[in-house]
């Protein structure tokens, strides 16, 4: 980067807040997700929404690609700058504007940590659900970008479901308004739901207005063991066909359910071929006749034993089994690779069976947990990636899992993104025709292809 | 060693802990310095990200490199919060090792280090003299804390409020001890550290006092050398292995069931990171170091833990006492319950709980003088901390957080008393 250009983004946000040496450009090469680091030229980091947009404008008018970056916890390659350029840092941004109790509504500046956001609501009696599992770091910018999900979508919706309006900058740095602090609006184009999921390939937020609910009043748990993992699969599918929408409803597999006891000695039955932890929330009367319905549909469908939790402990318990998952699988090997391809939640049996194939077939290690109450299971391949050639079949797995779900009549990410780990399998899923439909879209938006360039469509 | 070629191959024997590393990110949310710069080569993935890429030579600044790494308190949080099991704080020591013999060590650090910190004789005697002249440049500010100020060394120090050197320390009071068990049938050798021997030699005291009242036999042998972790954590391993051998020498003529100390940095150095840092010691080295390090203690653990105390109901009318728990107890160690029971172990005294108990108070050794902005910034929010519990008194294992957190109170004009658990209890004795 020229010396004059890089005294015009000093003279917007501070020249403390203008990184250029190497290390310092370097630790924004990557993200989360396992690929090769690309170091950014330059690095910004606006301390105001109005020099954020100035940002914006000064990267236009010198065809700079921008890449913006809350946490950096993308599992997807989205925060890797791959063209090079600016990567535009939120974390500065980072004010709870306004937390309205009466309207339900919040509106935060990009920057703000979730849990902090779902903790400060929560203090206010109120309730945000989507609860990604970075959410200890992630940004609500970067939520929005990717439509971040959790363990809770499966009765609450995901990050989408709450997006009631966006303001964001175009290329010009000029702030385009979207959505409303009402519940219904209709006014104009639904330009927040383009927003949502573009990975920062279609304008830069400056802030978001979200809609909250009430908490549940109650709450119970259980956890259902299982000899089988088809009998575990037929019991999820049984809990929605009786019309129970659980909060929550997530799988463990042997070698995940081993992997944890292991670790945290959470006193897992390790023998258990399959796990279900299930909970329901709402009124008091209706989770007490729900979890009866649960447990009775689990025991009918060849459940082995279930735990129901007494009390808040054993409730805790419970979920930090499931929380460990990752952690505990994460310390097998040296790398994992957390898939995220979903299925219709009928074909998770199916999923489950062509999994355990693959791994058969490439010799690999994986284990499988999640979100089996929306079909968003989290295959995890654990690998080394220096070996070369187990990172080969590495990569030949994974393309047979997005082709076995998205036979399935699947999708390619349930909430992981697209960015550039995924977006050559885009066609696949969709046509030729949405992947030049979405270019044509970009072109008109972004004519000098600024926005976070080759993410989700390639160029 | 100034060679490019073998820096890198150093830094590839770390790979194996470096690529363990899955850019997760979780540590952002618990780094003391991430969270005043949201920078990114601040926090322990950037820097392992950093070391990865100079490793392969994606980076080709090992000096850009190195002023990263050495922007860290070494507080642990993140390895005590890392998803995937990281040993970052293994990984940070090693890799200042291997920066500092690729590009030097400053000649101010070389010589506290090599002439004198590895001379215990010299530097006692040295630090002796000048706890006679201190007084001459420094006025006290504080009666409650003890602290002082300095205009004269303000270029050096800049606004920090000291802790003088003790005009007697612990050393000249007590210059060796070797006395048997009693009631309790234990035996401790006593580790007192640089600090609770120069700056704080009533926390020696108050640990003497308590291990007499128990009938606790003490092995306490002259010539005792700092635990290393100076020296270590700016790179210098002959400096640090040096210190090793010195304190293995004076503690092998001993017999004892536990090897303790006041100072939670030098409890979890011998107890951590003397067995993880020992490439270079011999077979029969490397087994004394192992020996030791499984006896040694936190004195307030020992306590607690070897000689079953319970602490009595408080007194009516108690005085309020907050905890501030020290990283290389709690995240390092797992003591955080112990010293609470220590201080309780006094009717007086009552615990009252601050917000961000176990946060960094910011000292993190030598950072405290080569990033004193930061290390004040983080030492701030911990003040705070201590002030808005409202408690009369601040309680800690470890003499460094004590300086750090006496510093800090004296600056906003805080009476405020800073204590080590040990000190409360020995007042009740």
């Amino acid at each position: 980067m020229n010396d004059a250009l890089k005294k015009d983004f000093e003279a917007l946000v501070g020249k403390e807040n203008v990184m250029e040496s190497e290390a310092d450009r370097f630790s924004y090469a990557y993200d989360a997700a396992v690929l090769e680091p690309v170091t950014p030229a330059l690095v910004v980091r606006p301390e105001t929404r109005e020099a954020l947009g100035k940002v914006v404008k000064l990267c236009n008018d010198n065809a700079l690609p921008l890449t913006v970056r809350g946490s950096g916890t993308n599992l997807s390659g989205g925060t890797i700058p791959s063209k090079g350029g600016v990567v535009v840092l939120t974390n500065a941004l980072n004010k709870i504007l306004e937390i309205n109790e009466a309207d339900l509504y919040a509106i935060v500046e990009p920057g703000v940590i979730t849990a902090k956001f779902a903790a400060e609501v929560a203090a206010r009696g109120l309730f945000y659900p989507p609860d990604p599992g970075s959410q200890a770091v992630s940004t609500m910018g970067g939520n929005v970008a990717e439509n971040a999900g959790g363990l809770r979508g499966l009765k609450y919706g995901v990050t989408k479901d709450y997006v009631m309006g966006v303001d964001f900058f175009d290329v010009d740095g000029e702030i385009v308004k979207s959505g409303s602090r009402t519940v219904k609006c209709v006014t104009g184009l639904n330009l927040h739901g383009l927003m949502v999921a573009s990975e920062g390939t279609l304008g830069v937020f400056e802030k978001i207005t979200l809609k909250l609910v009430p908490p549940p009043l109650a709450a119970k748990a259980m956890m259902a063991v299982f000899d089988d993992v088809n009998k575990a699969c037929e019991t999820v599918a049984a809990i929605i066909a009786a019309k129970i929408v659980p909060a929550t409803l997530e799988f463990m597999d042997n070698f995940t359910i081993r992997t944890v006891e292991d670790f945290a000695h959470a006193g897992l039955p390790v023998e258990a071929q399959a796990l279900l932890l299930i909970e329901v929330d709402g009124h008091p009367a209706q989770v007490a006749e729900e979890a009866e319905k649960v447990e009775a549909i689990c025991k009918k469908l060849g459940a082995q034993r279930i735990q129901v939790a007494k009390d808040a402990n054993e409730r805790n318990k419970v979920w930090e089994a499931r929380r460990a998952a990752l952690s505990a699988l994460a310390r097998v090997s040296p790398t994992t690779v957390l898939e995220d391809a979903t299925v219709p939640r009928s074909k998770i049996p199916a999923m489950m069976v062509a999994l355990e194939g693959i791994a058969k077939k490439y010799k690999l290690t994986i284990g499988t947990f999640g979100h089996a109450g929306d079909g968003n299971l989290h295959p995890t391949i654990l690998t080394d990636r220096r070996n070369k050639e187990e990172w080969k079949r590495v990569e030949e797995a994974i393309d047979d899992i997005f082709d076995v779900a998205l036979g399935l009549g699947g999708t390619l990410s349930g909430e992981h993104g697209i960015g550039i780990a995924k977006s050559k399998y885009m066609e696949k899923e969709t046509s030729r025709a949405t992947i030049l439909y979405s270019r044509r879209l970009k072109k008109a938006l972004d004519p000098k292809g600024i926005l976070n360039p080759g993410k989700i469509i390639g160029e | 060693m100034s060679d490019m070629r073998e820096l890198l191959k150093l830094l590839g024997e770390l790979d194996d802990q470096l690529v363990s590393c899955m850019r997760c990110g979780m540590c952002q949310a618990v780094c003391p310095i991430y969270g005043q710069t949201g920078r990114e080569a601040d926090v322990a993935r950037g820097k392992i990200a950093l070391l990865e890429g100079l490793a392969h030579e994606m980076v080709k600044d090992p000096e850009g490199v190195q002023d990263k790494v050495t922007r860290c308190l070494l507080c642990g949080s993140c390895a005590a919060n890392c998803p995937s099991g990281v040993k970052a704080l293994d990984i940070f020591l090693k890799a200042r090792t291997i920066l500092t013999g690729y590009m030097g060590l400053p000649t101010v650090k070389k010589l506290i280090f090599r002439g004198m910190l590895t001379r215990p004789g010299l530097f006692n005697n040295l630090l002796s003299f000048a706890s006679k002249f201190q007084g001459l440049f420094t006025t006290p500010v504080n009666d409650i804390i003890g602290s002082s100020c300095s205009k004269f060394l303000e270029p050096v120090l800049g606004e920090r409020h000291l802790m003088l050197l003790a005009k007697t320390p612990l050393h000249k009071d007590v210059p060796s001890m070797n006395t048997q068990a009693g009631k309790s049938g234990l035996k401790v050798a006593f580790f007192p550290g640089c600090m609770a021997d120069k700056i704080f030699p009533r926390v020696g005291h108050a640990v003497l006092k308590v291990l007499k009242h128990h009938g606790v036999g003490v092995f306490l042998p002259e010539g005792q050398a700092c635990c290393g972790i100076p020296a270590l954590s700016s790179g210098d391993k002959d400096s640090y292995l040096k210190l090793v051998r010195a304190n293995l020498a004076v503690f092998k003529n001993g017999q004892y069931d536990a090897l303790v100390t006041p100072c939670a940095t030098c409890t979890s150095t011998i107890k951590k990171i003397w067995p993880m840092m020992a490439e270079g010691m011999s077979p029969a080295e490397r087994e004394a170091i192992n020996a030791l390090a499984a006896k040694t203690m936190d004195v307030n653990a020992f306590v607690v833990d070897k000689l079953g105390l319970t602490p009595p109901a408080p007194a009516q009318g108690a005085t309020q006492v907050t905890v501030h728990d020290p990283c290389h107890l709690k995240k390092s160690l797992g003591v955080s319950a112990q010293p609470r029971a220590v201080v309780a172990m006094n009717p007086k005294y009552v615990v009252k709980e601050m917000a961000g108990c176990d946060a960094c108070c910011g000292c993190g050794g030598s950072f405290t003088l080569t990033h004193a902005d930061m290390s004040a910034r983080i030492g701030q929010q911990k003040r705070d901390n201590i002030k808005s519990s409202g408690a009369q008194v601040v309680a800690t294992g470890c003499p460094a957080c004590m300086m750090q957190i006496s510093d800090m109170l004296s600056r906003n004009g805080d009476r405020i008393a800073v204590k080590h658990p040990m000190e409360l209890y020995a007042e009740s004795l």
